[in-house]
Formats: C-alpha cells, structure tokens, sequence
C-alpha cells in the first residue's frame, strides 16, 4: 500500500498544507506571473526606445533644437542651464546639450551609463550630419527581431530561473523553521520516521510543486509575448527539476540550523543576493570579469538558467547540457548531506 | 548544572509511573533522555530491556509513544491526517479511526487542528502518541493549561489507556493528577528524588492520613509554636503558614480534643478548625517547606 510509506504521507501532508494558504499560493503562482507581465512590457522593445535630450536655452540653441526636434528619435525638453543639469542629476534625461555662439557644441552625461553613451552617439550623429558632415561610406541597416533574439525572451527563462529558486529557497525554509518553532520536528524525532526520509520529502514537496508553476510561466510567456519554446516538454521538465532539487536542498541547508524566522530570513537573503546579481537573470553575466567568472559559474542559478535558455530558446537536448545539469545534482546531492549530518532537530 | 542529578527511577510493566514535582524540577529533562531526545550526560537507562544508542534505537521508537510539552501540529491538517502521518512512520499499530476513538474525538476527526480547543489539541497529542500502539507511554504535562472539565476528559483517556494494560510515564505538578492516575509517584525536586512510593504509602509517610488546620486569635500574651503541638501525643506533623497551623494527625476524633484542651489551658482563642484528608502537596510541603507551585 502505497500511500501508507512515510515519504508518501509526509508529501502529501506537506502539500495539502501548503495549498491551504491561500497567500503562499499566490506568492508560487500569482506573484511571478504578474512579474514577468511587468517586465514584459516594461521591455517591450517592439518600439525603439526614445532618447531624452535636455538643450541648454541660449545662443545657438534654437539650431540644435531645429536639428532634433524633428526627429522621432528624440523627445527634447528645453531649459536654463541649471535647470536641465539638475535634471541631469536626477536621471531625468541622459544628455544635456549647451551650444556655444560659434557653432561648438558641449556634452554632459555620465559615462559609466550605457544608454547615457547611446544617447550621446545618436545626438553627436544627428548633429553632426544637420551642420554638413557626409558619411564616407554607404551603409545600409537590416533590423533583426526575431522571436527568440528579443531582450522578453532572454527574460523568460530567467524569471523562471529566479522563480524557482525563491520557491525552492522559501518554501523549504519558512516551513522547516515553522516546525522547529513548533516542536514538531522534535516530536517527528520521538517516532521511527527516518531523519532522511523527512528531508527528501521537504525536497519532494517542492520538485511536485514547481511543474504547474514553470509551465504557468511558459504558457503566459508563450501567449502574450510570443516567446519560442523550441524545446522539448521532457527536457524542460528535467531541468527545471535538477535546478529546483538544487535549491531544495540549498533552502534545507539554510535552515538547518535556524530556531527564528528572522534568521532563516536573513541566511536566505545572503545566500540568494549573489545569485539575484551575478547569474544572469536580467542581463548576462558576461559582463563581469574574467576572475570571478568561475564564481559565477558555480552558482546554481547561473546554470538553471543558462541550461533553460539552452533548452527552451534553442532546443537543444539533454545532452548538450549535461554539464550545467551535473553542476545542478552536485548542489542537490552536497548541500542534502550536508543538512542531514548538521540539521537541529530541536 | 546539571537539570538532573542522579535520579534513580524503575518503572514497572503495566502500571502509570507518575513524576510530581514543580515548575524546572528536571521533569522533562528526565523524560527526554528517557525517550532518547537528550543525552545524558552519565548514567543508564534500559527501556524495554534496551538502550540507547546501540543500535536499538529504531527498536525502542517502534515500541514507544509519547506526548511532549506544546507541541503544535500544522493548523491546516485535520486531526485525521495528522494521524495518517504519524501512523506510516510505525511498522505496526492501531488504525487512525481507533486511535481517534480512544480519546473521543471522533466529531472532530475531519476537523483542521486550529479549529479544535487546547484540550481537543492535547486529546490529539495523545492521540499521535498512541498510533504505534506503543508498550510504553511518556505523558509529558499532559493536562497543563487546560481547564478543569478538559483534564477531567483526558484523565478519564489516561484511566482506560491504565485498564488496557499500559504503561505509562506520567509527569505533573499537579499533585490530585498524580495521585488519581499513578500507581507509583517520584517526588522529585531540584533533579533529585525526595520521595518515591505509592500515593498511599507516601501520604502514609507523614504519619496520618488526616490534616487539622485551624487560626488563633493574636490577643494572647504567650505565642503559640509548632513545638507546642508537636507535644500533643497524635499529631506527627506540624507546619506554620500565615499565621495557619496545620497539624498531621492519625485519629482526628483524638487529636481534636486533645487540641481543644490545649488552648483552653492556655488562654488560647481558636479563630478557626477544618480537617481534611491529607494529600501529596503536604508531603511535598513536609519535605521543602514549599509548595508544588509556588507564585
């Protein structure tokens, strides 16, 4: 009789409990739906994105205003010279323009702000040309946005990434703290229940939930934002299950030792801060140094997403990401040892 | 320091054990190292012809069952489910239904734990303890914080668990649990045994099985000691509290006038005199000077 094993029973307790929160419902499903609609047309880029140029009223503006004012390209705003740079400081624009009486032209922007230099080279361009200046050579654009190239589609599966890992950190966390507050798990101590069989289940409880939870996560991705998924069913489920084992067991780990909720709250927030910046939800993360790339690469959650990209956007197989996927039942395998051996039960 | 300092306690097959004594005396220290929670720092314990931590431990967990101290069970389970739970983690026992049975639970068993009271809580703790169907059963405080119908309802579960033949480790600090449920009674203090019988031979230890209490009038010249009626040939005991003597005595109907006698000799005026039965507390007062649960 099946559903009389510990492992079944712990399971099933673990999730009829959990579906009957309605807030932690929400904060599994609802929550990264509504984010990745958010992001999703915050960086919708089906429009080009416009530049926002400040002008310095004075001498010699009105041409540069003729220059650019035409140009859909730019949304300009005119102003005292003090008035534009304070703008300028509050992030207000990226560039302010001051034309001087003999045709020069000064430019203030912050240089370590990518789109503040963007900026800068399409107003440079534009001005330039409008005072005379011919291209040298012949140049002809072709735009490539293709569904699977656009900035939504590298977002898609790092959301899911990011999702699974708070999902995986949070759920398994909150609820072992939970019943250690409770002397639960001193009274589950007092019985012949295996101490691993408790912890594969917690680990258990969160690989059954995340299978709606991605594919909910696809599907809206799929439909309003047309997101490929080229991918097969089986391969995506795999690695989302290797990266949500991942972090089960990581979440275990953290809250092996924690008697409080504000502990486990901050143990978490230091574990996943790392991951929330270096592994490349949001933007790659080959824009960091070459010395701390092999740091980053060890992080799970750089692998769970370079492996859903991999996997969704390209199709690619089991196979091809063996590698990421090893890393990912490394981090399984280690931290649920680990927890065993050092877990508080009381 | 040590919670527990040599205590040396046997329990026999088929009888309630109770240990009585106040608030941080080493109860639950004691009955955790028994269950095998904590780990004493010396000394031996056999349970069930077994100890800890040789390889049995599996062994024992299947054999016993216990309630700790406040444990909560998720809100959002039904006392049912709870029971499931807990029933897998034995190779055998009772069915959850009997289990809810045995403490009357039975309109509740559908119920989620946050909707039952903190007695209907403590039934299901007693509950959880029993799906094993365990030989040996640690009660931890079981009735602690409930109110005075709700421990009526679980001694009555703890009387017929005694009539099935088990045995039970029972803790208190509530000296009428004791000595309605145990057969034999630890009295213990500072982890340490100060007495140790059936609640019968202990009461029997003061020398009576009567307590005489009564006031005087504070107009007389001469003051009144223990000493004075300690000389009084019936009494065994005598304690002074707030201006109350409480005298152990044998035969009241001997005591009383001989008492009499005294005060009217000496210009003594009585302010008042019951007698009652004398109970555990006045043991636990004969030995400490103080009282089970001191404010």
């Amino acid at each position: 009789m099946n559903s009389s094993r510990p492992i079944s029973q712990l399971i099933l307790c673990n999730i009829k409990a959990s579906m009957r929160e309605p807030e932690a419902i929400f904060w599994t499903y609802g929550f990264p739906l509504l984010m990745i609609v958010c992001l999703g047309i915050a960086f919708d880029t089906s429009a080009p994105q416009q530049q926002l140029v400040d002008v310095v009223d004075g001498l010699g503006s009105e041409q540069i205003l003729e220059a650019l004012s035409d140009d859909k390209q730019f949304r300009v705003f005119e102003g005292s010279e003090d008035e534009v740079l304070e703008r300028l400081k509050r992030n207000r624009t990226q560039i302010v323009v001051k034309a001087a009486p003999d045709g020069s032209v000064e430019y203030f922007f912050d240089p370590t702000n990518p789109d503040a230099r963007i900026a800068r080279g399409i107003v440079d361009d534009t001005l330039q040309k409008a005072a005379g200046r011919a291209d040298a050579r012949p140049v002809t654009d072709e735009t490539v946005t293709a569904p699977g190239s656009r900035y939504v589609d590298f977002l898609v599966p790092g959301l899911i990434g990011l999702n699974l890992m708070g999902g995986g950190m949070w759920g398994v966390g909150f609820s072992l703290v939970d019943m250690r507050i409770k002397k639960l798990l001193k009274r589950m101590l007092g019985t012949p229940m295996k101490r691993y069989q408790f912890l594969a289940a917690m680990v258990g409880t969160r690989a059954l939930f995340f299978i709606p939870e991605a594919f909910a996560l696809l599907l809206v991705a799929k439909l309003i934002f047309g997101v490929p998924i080229v991918g097969t069913i089986p391969a995506i489920i795999l690695v989302a299950f290797c990266g949500m084992s991942a972090f089960a067991g990581l979440g275990l780990l953290a809250a092996s030792r924690a008697q409080r909720i504000e502990s486990i709250s901050g143990i978490m927030n230091v574990v996943m801060l790392p991951m929330w910046l270096c592994s490349g939800v949001f933007f790659s993360n080959e824009r960091f140094p070459a010395i701390m790339q092999p740091f980053i690469q060890a992080l799970p959650l750089t692998q769970l997403i370079n492996a859903l990209r991999a996997v969704i956007l390209e199709g690619q197989g089991i196979i091809d990401q063996a590698f990421p996927l090893i890393i990912l039942a490394a981090w399984a395998g280690v931290t649920f040892l680990v927890a065993l051996k050092i877990f508080r039960w009381n | 320091m040590d919670a527990v300092n040599g205590l040396d306690l046997i329990v026999e097959q088929g009888k309630c054990f109770g240990l009585l004594g106040p608030n941080g005396a080493g109860k639950t220290t004691t009955v955790e190292i028994l269950e095998g929670l904590l780990e004493p720092t010396s000394g031996r314990i056999e349970i069930l012809g077994r100890h800890w931590g040789q390889g049995y431990d599996d062994e024992i967990r299947q054999r016993i069952g216990m309630t700790l101290q406040e444990t909560r069970f998720q809100d959002k389970l039904s006392v049912l489910e709870i029971l499931r739970l807990f029933r897998s983690f034995y190779r055998n026992g009772i069915e959850p239904e009997e289990a809810i049975s045995l403490v009357s639970l039975e309109e509740k068993s559908n119920a989620w734990v946050r909707e039952l009271s903190g007695g209907q809580k403590q039934r299901l703790a007693v509950a959880v303890s029993l799906v094993g169907d365990p030989e040996l059963l640690f009660l931890d405080e079981p009735t602690t914080g409930l109110d005075p119908q709700a421990r009526r309802q679980l001694w009555d579960v703890i009387s017929s668990l005694k009539e099935r033949g088990r045995t039970i480790l029972l803790t208190t600090h509530y000296m009428d649990e004791a000595e309605k449920l145990s057969d034999r009674i630890a009295i213990v203090d500072h982890g340490k045994v100060i007495a140790l019988g059936s609640p019968r031979e202990l009461i029997q230890q003061l020398g009576g099985d009567h307590v005489v209490e009564f006031s005087l009038e504070r107009t007389s010249e001469q003051k009144a000691e223990v000493d004075n009626f300690l000389a009084l040939s019936e009494v065994t005991h005598c304690v002074e509290e707030l201006d109350e003597f409480h005298l152990t005595v044998q035969h009241p109907h001997l005591a009383i006038p001989a008492l009499l006698a005294m005060t009217s000799e000496r210009n003594w005026k009585l302010k008042h005199l019951t007698t009652r039965h004398a109970n555990l507390e006045d043991i636990f007062v004969s030995l400490t000077g103080r009282h089970l649960r001191d404010e």
